[in-house]
């Protein structure tokens, strides 16, 4: 609550909750079908039609209504970033925690690991997946949450490794507290603020990289909508007609924005160097 | 004769609105060439930032000066307003006419240059010196400042000098510069005792040398004594008693200054020590060390070859029997704190048998660190740091734990509501008492104290250690008390066990060693106490350093003879 309010007063902070609740608000419309118009109906005399009251975004080479689809899009490819990115934080926590705490070889095995994912496109994994499993969401989510969780294992050893030299994990250990304890209790609680910060980010990463596993082809199928499927479909038809392109290249810029912008005031807000001491 | 430093109601503050938050409120005093002014209190009482204001250092640390006037002395004769002045005017007046040393050399040194590197910069910017010119002055100043094997030593990097050179490097850096007034914010701190009196020592040499004044700022009031003209007492940023230095320490007028003469842990010589709980002939110790040996291996060069072994303990025994306190004294890097955690296993013993009664308590050991601030998780309130010792054995979180807790939390001197707050709420001595507390969870046999009060405030110190002799009592506790503050040893400890170099050199009963040393290290860690009794003895400065505890693979040190010097004391021979 009171990270919350904190949130409200950063303006920065202000501005990029307020883009996540509007996103998070259309997509949940979209989902339960909420939408002005069926996303996938296509009304045949209405084929690119520019924006208008009826269809508030145009319409595309099939009559579909932008607006509807553009709603579901949202939803599709925030459901791709939550979800791969929720893996990739688990994962990457895990495996940075243990290599923290194992040390010696398994940090050195386990960071190498990393190192190797870390030099890998997310274009190129997400090839190799459908290579194997055929496109598809699951596919996006696969390819994107394995290609960020070195990401979130270096931001949990680094940290770790100094807090494992604390002297309250030392008197931990005096106690006799188990290691699952300490590993709970003392690092990952105290990892919380760069971990959070470091999810919000990655978030909006992962938000362009769907688009773009989509946009080649590789993530979301058509006729399903998803930010990068739309971006692709109008390609062809950037002249003739631009509102197609326009307002999903719109809404993935205004929803990255809203992630960096929340985060960064996260991490204004979590870092202890920018916070004020207590007297 | 204008005075070189003339500071009238100097007012401090920090944050957004510094005239909110002021934490020096209107401090004056004059400074004449050669003089030195000590400026005393505890932490928070605005002392440091009173000294930072004088070269305007404050500023970087987001201070603001919100009132009053510095007016300082140049070297040319003309009066400069500090408060007033642009930022290259104060560059070189932190550059030529004020030098400051600080409390740790280690992150006033930059690392990752030699140190003869470091002193030469500082002769190029303030004297203009280049080249070999530079090289030979600073090979002077080295030795300006008792460093044997100057000219070697200038190649050395920081980090391969102890804490006393390092402290000696950075004051031949400040006074390249010939500086009229020199700060020194509590610069032996972080140093031994031993090692404190040679740069007390040194710091009164060479300010009679270059007639520099100096503002010295302490916390310990008996440092003071030997080195001061004046002395100015500040309490929550303000000077609560300013005067001359007899006349403050043999007269104080103000209470908090009595107050902190009384806090200040006396060193007597032994006079002082414990007469309640001597130790009982024939009682069962629970702890025996039996010749323990640590050594940890020193590798060298890429592939890590191992080049030896860090003896850091070398042969200690000793027992512990209920209710009794062994001191463990010697200076850092003397093996005493390695010899703790070896009994706590947190570090492995090479060879050597350490026993623990096993008597009321699944884990009869027990520890309180140093560092009140480090060793409490601070995403924990207080209720899950008591419980953790106790779910670690097993127990459950339940209302007898609670109780047991809150009783804890009582006895300790906390209040009962404490449970629910975080460790940030708490001031260093009330998180001492919170570890000490999170120490008895468990009810050990025996509580090992690391430093346990080195890092509190004198009047907190105290508190706390009478806080100790009463659990002491209450508990029948044994306590492994490690420190290098012979003053605060004499008030706690039954028996002293001295270690230099990893070795044990002297054991025995408190009274006995601390009036009677033996061992020429006891004598030489006894003689380096400050007192305000012997203030007017001085010391001779000498560059004895540590040995090296690196032994090549394989070494064996001599079987340690001992000798009698009375009922319970026993030293070992020295080997010449």
């Amino acid at each position: 609550m009171r990270l919350f309010n904190a949130v409200l007063r950063h303006p920065s902070g202000r501005i990029g909750a307020a883009i996540i609740l509007l996103f998070l608000v259309v997509a949940a419309l979209g989902a339960i079908g909420l939408t002005p118009h069926d996303p996938l109906k296509q009304y045949v005399i209405d084929r690119l039609k520019p924006p208008s009251g009826t269809y508030w975004f145009g319409t595309d080479l099939l009559g579909r209504d932008t607006f509807s689809r553009l709603m579901l899009g949202i939803g599709e490819s925030f459901l791709v970033a939550f979800a791969s990115v929720a893996a990739a934080a688990a994962a990457g926590t895990v495996i940075g925690l243990f290599a923290a705490w194992w040390g010696h070889l398994w940090d050195g095995i386990l960071m190498r690991i990393m190192d190797v994912l870390l030099a890998f496109p997310a274009i190129l994994l997400a090839l190799l997946i459908v290579a194997i499993e055929g496109p598809g969401v699951a596919t996006s989510i696969t390819a994107i949450g394995i290609v960020y969780t070195p990401i979130f294992a270096r931001v949990v050893r680094a940290p770790a490794l100094a807090l494992k030299a604390r002297e309250f994990v030392e008197a931990a250990r005096t106690f006799g507290s188990s290691q699952p304890y300490i590993l709970t209790r003392h690092l990952l609680l105290n990892l919380v603020a760069p971990l959070t910060v470091q999810i919000t980010l990655a978030l909006a990463w992962a938000l362009l990289t769907e688009a773009g596993l989509s946009f080649l082809g590789l993530g979301t199928q058509p006729p399903a909508p998803s930010l990068g499927v739309m971006l692709a479909e109008s390609k062809s038809m950037m002249t003739r007609a631009p509102w197609l392109m326009v307002f999903p290249g719109l809404t993935i810029m205004l929803a990255i924005l809203g992630f960096n912008l929340f985060g960064d005031a996260l991490r204004d807000i979590l870092d202890p160097r920018t916070q004020e001491r207590p007297a | 004769m204008t005075p070189l430093l003339s500071i009238r109601d100097l007012s401090v503050g920090f944050g957004r609105d510094p005239k909110a938050n002021e934490v020096v409120k209107g401090v004056s005093f004059d400074l004449a060439a050669g003089e030195t002014l000590a400026i005393v209190g505890e932490s928070g009482s605005g002392k440091s930032v009173t000294a930072l204001s004088i070269n305007r250092l404050v500023d970087f640390g987001g201070g603001r000066i919100t009132g009053g006037s510095i007016a300082l002395q140049r070297s040319d004769g003309s009066i400069l307003d500090v408060t007033k002045a642009d930022e290259s005017a104060l560059v070189r007046v932190r550059g030529s006419d004020i030098g400051m040393i600080f409390q740790e050399p280690m992150t006033s040194l930059n690392p990752v240059h030699t140190v003869g590197a470091q002193i030469e910069e500082a002769f190029r910017l303030n004297r203009g010196l280049n080249g070999a010119a530079a090289t030979h002055a600073a090979k002077e100043a080295l030795e300006r400042v008792r460093i044997p094997d100057a000219a070697q030593r200038l190649k050395y990097y920081p980090h391969q000098l102890s804490g006393g050179m390092r402290q000696r490097v950075m004051i031949a850096m400040v006074i390249a510069s010939n500086p009229r007034l020199l700060i020194a914010d509590e610069p032996t701190t972080a140093l031994d005792v031993t090692v404190q009196a040679q740069i007390m020592a040194l710091l009164a040499e060479l300010r009679s040398e270059l007639g520099m004044s100096m503002i010295f700022i302490t916390h310990d009031i008996g440092l003071v004594a030997g080195i001061a003209d004046q002395i100015m007492v500040m309490q929550n940023g303000v000077a609560v008693e300013q005067g001359a230095l007899d006349a403050v320490l043999d007269n104080p007028q103000h209470d908090y200054t009595r107050h902190l003469l009384k806090a200040v842990p006396h060193f007597n010589g032994g006079r002082a020590v414990r007469s309640d709980g001597s130790r009982v002939a024939g009682a069962t110790p629970v702890v025996t060390v039996d010749n323990l040996v640590v050594r940890f291996p020193a590798a060298r060069g890429v592939f890590a070859r191992s080049a030896g072994a860090v003896h850091a303990v070398d042969g200690v025994s000793f027992d512990l029997v209920p209710g009794e306190t062994l001191a463990i004294v010697g200076e850092s890097g003397s093996g005493k704190s390695t010899t703790a955690r070896a009994i706590l296993g947190l570090v492995g013993t090479t060879r050597g048998r350490i026993d623990k009664a096993s008597g009321r308590s699944p884990r009869p050991v027990q520890m309180v660190f140093q560092d009140p601030f480090a060793s409490l998780n601070p995403r924990l309130n207080v209720e899950g740091l008591l419980a953790e010792p106790a779910i670690a054995a097993g127990e459950r979180r339940d209302a007898k734990l609670r109780e047991r807790m809150t009783f804890l939390l009582t006895r300790v001197g906390l209040p009962e509501d404490a449970l629910t707050r975080y460790p940030h709420q708490f001031s260093g001595g009330q998180r001492q008492r919170l570890c000490i507390a999170r120490a008895l969870m468990l009810n050990p046999e025996v509580v090992v104290l690391d430093e346990a009060v080195s890092a509190l405030d004198v009047s907190v110190q105290a508190r706390v250690l009478d806080l100790l002799i009463d659990l002491q009592r209450e508990f029948g506790l044994a306590y492994l008390f490690i420190s290098h503050d012979m003053a605060v040893v004499e008030r706690i400890a039954h028996r002293i066990a001295v270690m230099y170099a990893g070795q044990l050199v002297e054991i025995g009963a408190a009274a006995s060693v601390l009036s009677d040393p033996q061992h020429s290290y006891t004598k030489r860690l006894i003689a380096a106490v400050p007192a305000i009794e012997r203030r007017k003895q001085v010391f001779m400065v000498d560059g004895t350093q540590v040995p090296s505890l690196v032994r090549p693979n394989g070494y064996e040190p001599p079987t340690a003879q001992w000798r009698d010097a009375g009922p319970d004391h026993r030293v070992r021979l020295e080997t010449i």
